[in-house]
């Protein structure tokens, strides 16, 4: 247990010394994106090989021990380029190899951990680029890493590692040399605004709930990143646990609170024992628990499983759900800073958010303003998925437009396809087109377009892409995730989604654009909770954008994308045919005829469009028009 | 009561929650993890022994997506058909495992209770997208034909 603040820093150069004792270290990224990918069995392969060879190395940081000349081989959050997977780091050189599998570890060791070159054919060779060293992949280059700062570069599964790399100061320094109102005053002047999509500042929320006059405060952490899309709060909860950890530590201290909470949706299994994993150490060693340095500071952590509600993501609702209950939004006022958890005064902030604290605390405010522009500074994590090249995490200065993330970062479309668009803020935001690429990505300039920075899930779309049917997929998800306890969002959100549902079948009618806006305009004033009043978001937006296609498919019956099933319909080509009768044969309604050689015709009355025949023809010949 | 069914277990969980009522959601997903569903004879049990009313039990159940009063299927097939999901292809791939396995959206687990199936909105894998879950190990980069194979090696290990 260590009582003092000298004590932390002692254990810190011990810690310290030893990575820096270690000749080589190997970190293996090992979070859900490459673990199923099969990472943690190229983890055991280098461990084994190195035993083999009789070569020393260490798999987790151990006081007493020598750790001169080994090689280390850590288990390491995500790397971020998660579309070439398993990815493998070697430090100190920061060659970075892609997709490795457990039979390519011999090649490895042997080129760069008992020789210093390089395995050339394991590294980052795409489009004409090839390179070795992590830094000079384009996928990187353009990033700036403060939240994601040790993902890739330390055991995401150690606290040792964590505290060698300078983690936990920014806690001593707030216990030590700062007042509860020092801290309040930092936040406050680096501008930080919540992660979690609204982008209320941070500073102000702290205050408020620093400022009720009744005694027992909470903070809690909203770790229930619902948008579908998203998984950068999941990388930080697996990849850098105690980074966030030590935010929440500084906001209680902050604003008075014994207890914590943090909030993990269902579908991140491991997120949450990692999070307990982390939790268990630090209460090992004194830093979270009774007086945590020998200070008058105490704090204990509950950690709560989700049980599969998007609604549980807005604030009330995820109180609730703490609480027991239905996770159902109330109505505001009273506010969470002021009835939040079991009635009393809360601090809830999205897990990005806690993850700048730290840096904010140990740099102070001014070097975090000098990142990003001034009314939204600091950086921003982004989930790049969808069809784009390079799918993973990223971390850019807010202010980057969409251009260089898409294409400098994001490396542009896959298979050589059109960009058409980008959805940003999922189900509850806005889709982003080719003029807005110039645009500066920060809360104020999104909003001034329709759409919000939302959790940070871009997902990119290409010229296959049919907008009707994204604008009915988002509504059908937010309808199954209403949780019905208002009107508006309840019957409202049905009934959109049933004329999404007739306009993509083809049954559109003249006039369901002007209802559909009719009926987002009325859900989007009335519905009492975010989910509601933001469910009309991807309707509006795509309706502004691609108002063409929903026409098209209202009055010519023609999906242009092609994406549309019941839109599409069937044509034998005459050309092409060589009257085999495969495809009547495999018709499952009898919808074909023709004569044996000659070329067979459609019946488009009877035709279901299963594409059963365009499937069964060996020559091509059976066309969707 | 009844007689056949195992209490110990519920009183185990209910101990290691302190009898809270504010941990039932933690107390239903032990004992979820347990049976793979909720057997409805914890619901009485359950209320008496945290002072809940049976009501208030099934109304927090139901809330929740992940609570099943139905039994499950040994292997629960979860494909994802999230946004980074959805736009890489996922439905042929559901529609695939359903087809294969009989399934519908309203009929989600074989007869044997061998398997079940359901959707799931993102796994925190997108960047491998489509993906899809067989008791929760993650299998990226999903094909319709793919997934017809895996579930082939299911039934043959049975
Ligand atoms: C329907 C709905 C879902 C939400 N889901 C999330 C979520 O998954 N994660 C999150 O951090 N915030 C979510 N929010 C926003 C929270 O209500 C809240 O604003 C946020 O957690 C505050 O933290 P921040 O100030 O650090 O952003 C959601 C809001 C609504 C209305
Ligand atoms: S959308 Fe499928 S894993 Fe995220």
């Amino acid at each position: 247990m260590l009582k003092t603040r000298e004590e932390l820093e002692s254990l810190r150069q011990t810690y310290a010394c030893s990575v820096k004792c270690e000749k080589k270290r190997i970190l293996v990224c090992a979070e859900t994106g490459c673990i199923a990918s099969g990472s943690l069995k190229v983890y055991d392969s280098f461990v084994k090989i190195l035993k083999d060879k009789g070569i020393d190395c260490t798999t987790e940081l151990a006081e007493g021990v020598s750790h001169e000349g080994a090689i280390g081989v850590k288990r390491s959050a995500c790397h971020g380029f998660c579309e070439l997977g398993p990815l493998v780091r070697i430090e100190p050189e920061g060659i970075l190899y892609t997709k490795v599998k457990p039979e390519d570890c011999e090649e490895i060791i042997e080129a760069s951990i008992i020789g210093d070159g390089v395995a050339e054919r394991l590294i980052y060779n795409r489009n004409g680029v090839k390179a070795a060293k992590q830094e000079d992949i384009p996928f990187y280059k353009k990033q700036t890493r403060v939240v994601r700062e040790h993902c890739g570069h330390i055991d995401a599964t150690s606290v040792k590692e964590y505290i060698a790399a300078g983690g936990y100061k920014a806690l001593e320094k707030a216990l030590f040399e700062m007042t509860p109102a020092d801290i309040l005053d930092e936040i406050d002047k680096s501008a930080l605004r919540g992660r979690g999509g609204g982008g209320f500042p941070t500073g102000r929320k702290w205050r408020q709930v620093a400022g009720q006059k009744e005694p027992v405060h909470y903070v809690v952490c909203n770790g229930d990143e619902g948008d579908p899309g998203a998984f950068m709060d999941r990388s930080i909860m697996e990849g850098d646990p105690h980074r966030m950890l030590e935010g929440m530590m500084i906001a209680a201290y902050a604003v008075g609170a014994k207890e914590a909470y943090i909030y993990v949706r269902a579908e991140y299994p491991m997120a949450v024992s990692r999070l307990q994993n982390a939790i268990n150490q630090a209460e090992e060693l004194g830093i979270i628990g009774e007086n945590v340095l020998g200070t008058d500071f105490s704090i204990k952590f509950h950690i709560n499983k989700g049980a599969g509600a998007f609604v549980c993501g807005e604030g009330s609702a995820l109180t609730a759900s703490i609480e027991g209950k239905r996770g159902m939004p109330r109505v505001k006022p009273p506010r969470t800073v002021e009835q939040g958890l079991f009635e009393k005064p809360t601090v809830l902030n999205n897990v990005e958010t806690y993850a700048n604290v730290p840096s904010i605390i140990e740099n102070g405010a001014d070097w975090y303003l000098g990142i990003g522009p001034a009314n939204s500074p600091g950086t921003k994590a982004f989930a790049l998925t969808g069809n784009i090249q390079n799918t993973g995490l990223i971390e850019v200065p807010m202010g980057t437009t969409l251009r260089d993330v898409i294409f400098d970062i994001g490396g542009g479309m896959r298979d050589g396809k059109q960009f058409k668009a980008v959805q940003i803020g999922g189900p509850s935001g806005g889709c982003l087109v080719t003029k807005d690429l110039d645009m500066p990505l920060d809360f104020d300039s999104l909003k001034k377009v329709g759409a919000m920075i939302g959790s940070g899930g871009l997902v990119v779309m290409d010229e296959d892409t049919c907008m009707v049917e994204v604008a009915r997929f988002f509504m059908n998800f937010t309808q199954n995730e209403s949780c019905g306890k208002c009107v508006p969002c309840r019957e409202g959100t049905k009934r959109m989604l049933e004329i999404l549902e007739r306009i993509v079948a083809g049954n559109g009618r003249d006039g369901d654009i002007e209802l559909l806006l009719e009926l987002a305009d009325t859900i989007s004033n009335t519905a009492l909770c975010g989910l509601g009043k933001t469910a009309a978001m991807p309707v509006v937006s795509t309706i502004k954008n691609f108002r063409e296609e929903y026409e098209a498919h209202i009055y010519q019956k023609k999906c242009p994308a092609g994406q549309c099933k019941k839109l599409v319909t069937y044509q034998i080509d005459p050309e092409l045919c060589k009257g085999c009768s495969k495809c009547a044969r495999n018709c499952p309604v009898g919808a074909i005829s023709g004569e044996i050689k000659s070329p067979f015709v459609i019946d488009t009355s009877k035709c279901i469009k299963c594409g059963a025949c365009a499937s069964a023809c060996n020559f091509g010949a059976v066309k969707e028009v | 009561m009844n007689k056949d069914f195992d209490y110990a277990l519920l009183d185990k969980v209910l101990e290691e929650h302190e009898y809270k009522r504010s941990a039932i959601i933690a107390i239903l997903q032990s004992i979820q993890e347990h049976y793979h569903y909720l057997p409805k004879e914890i619901v009485p049990y359950l209320a008496k022994k945290l002072g809940i009313s049976e009501a208030g039990i099934y109304s927090v159940a139901t809330f929740y997506e992940n609570f099943s009063f139905e039994p499950k299927g040994k292997y629960i097939i979860k494909v994802c058909d999230g946004t980074a999901c959805h736009v890489r292809h996922s439905i042929p791939i559901l529609e695939r495992v359903r087809q294969e396995l009989g399934l519908s959206a309203k009929k989600i687990t074989t007869d044997d209770l061998m398997f079940t199936v359901e959707t799931v909105s993102c796994l925190g894998a997108c960047g491998l997208a489509p993906v899809m879950t067989i008791n929760d190990v993650v299998h990226p980069g999903m094909s319709p034909d793919k997934a017809s194979e895996l579930i082939a090696e299911l039934k043959k290990e049975g």
